[in-house]
């Protein structure tokens, strides 16, 4: 039940996946790994079936839209390691035009419904996922509120505005 | 007992609305419809410290057909408006409304994309009560506003 310090974790990670981890950084003790997207299934696998590594936890896994700065999206995941208590943070960049990753939920399936959330608030396609269907918005809701192009008052109250008035007539 | 002590053998005479409405505003059984954190300054309305019963409101039903006052506490969201709608017109008439907070008169701070600029957009609304939330005391004040409106009404 050791715990590791995240160079340790860092070092672990990209000897093993050189070519999948472009970057890495800590930030108040607190290590973030770059991962390529076409192999985050991978180093995801790995993260959890290392019997050093352990990270049998996915605590969050969300979007973040950077097109606007660096033309990209990434998609984040928080992992915590129930019996070891380390954590890391993988960030897998993704190309605005065609926005698309693989599913990890095959690996932990509480992404399942984290995987639709981003899906629906960013419009990233998660390939591979059981289910991918809006979560959040409503059923007739068009496009995907938090990206940045959305406009924040973007209300679509039409149709809606239908069905009120239906019972006034 | 007692009040026949101060009227003698009388007999009172009043109008049938002035009755009814008298009934009406003194047994107003509301429907709780709490979507935020002024859902828990309405609660505490019920409760011993303010006592609504005084006002002869405080059965609260989660029924809306057992219902004549509807107090939507809180932010309403597009994806909630349409339930809103059908809770109203499921409560039995007469009935009236209170919108409880800056988020329900308005949308209040939350100028977004999920979130109906105002309670009115979907069901009439009798009184608005701002506030962020509002006091108790304040809410007690609107439902006396809703009696005040109750005496008012014809037949």
């Amino acid at each position: 039940m050791n715990k590791m310090d995240n160079e340790a974790i860092a070092t672990l990670v990209k000897t093993r996946f050189p070519e999948a981890i472009t970057g890495s950084g800590i930030f108040r003790n607190e290590l973030t790994l770059i991962v390529k997207k076409d192999c985050v299934v991978d180093v995801a696998r790995f993260l959890k079936e290392n019997k050093e590594l352990d990270f049998n936890f996915l605590s969050d896994l969300c979007g973040v839209d950077r097109v606007g700065t660096d033309g990209i999206f990434e998609v984040v995941y928080h992992l915590y390691s129930i019996y070891k208590r380390h954590r890391v943070r993988l960030k897998a960049p993704i190309v605005s035009n065609d926005p698309r990753i693989s599913t990890v939920t095959g690996i932990w399936i509480t992404a399942d419904w984290h995987e639709r959330e981003t899906y629906d608030m960013f419009g990233i396609t998660f390939d591979g996922h059981p289910d991918l269907r809006k979560i959040l918005t409503p059923d007739d809701f068009e496009g995907h509120p938090l990206r940045k192009d959305y406009p924040l008052d973007g209300r679509q109250p039409a149709t809606l505005r239908d069905t009120y008035r239906k019972g006034e007539a | 007992m007692g009040l026949e002590s101060h009227l003698g053998d009388n007999i009172l005479t009043t109008t049938l609305t002035t009755m009814v409405n008298w009934a009406r505003k003194s047994s107003l059984w509301p429907m709780p419809f709490g979507l935020a954190c002024c859902a828990i300054e309405m609660m505490s309305v019920v409760a011993p410290r303010y006592d609504l019963a005084r006002f002869g409101a405080e059965v609260f039903r989660f029924s809306p057909r057992q219902s004549d006052l509807m107090i939507v506490a809180g932010t309403l969201t597009y994806k909630m408006s349409s339930v809103a709608r059908r809770i109203y017109d499921q409560m039995p008439e007469p009935k009236w409304v209170i919108a409880m907070g800056a988020c329900a008169i308005s949308g209040g701070v939350y100028n977004t994309y999920s979130v109906v600029q105002g309670l009115d957009q979907v069901v009439p609304v009798d009184v608005y009560l701002p506030g962020c939330p509002p006091r108790p005391e304040a809410l007690i004040h609107a439902i006396m506003e809703i009696q005040k409106k109750i005496e008012k009404e014809s037949l």
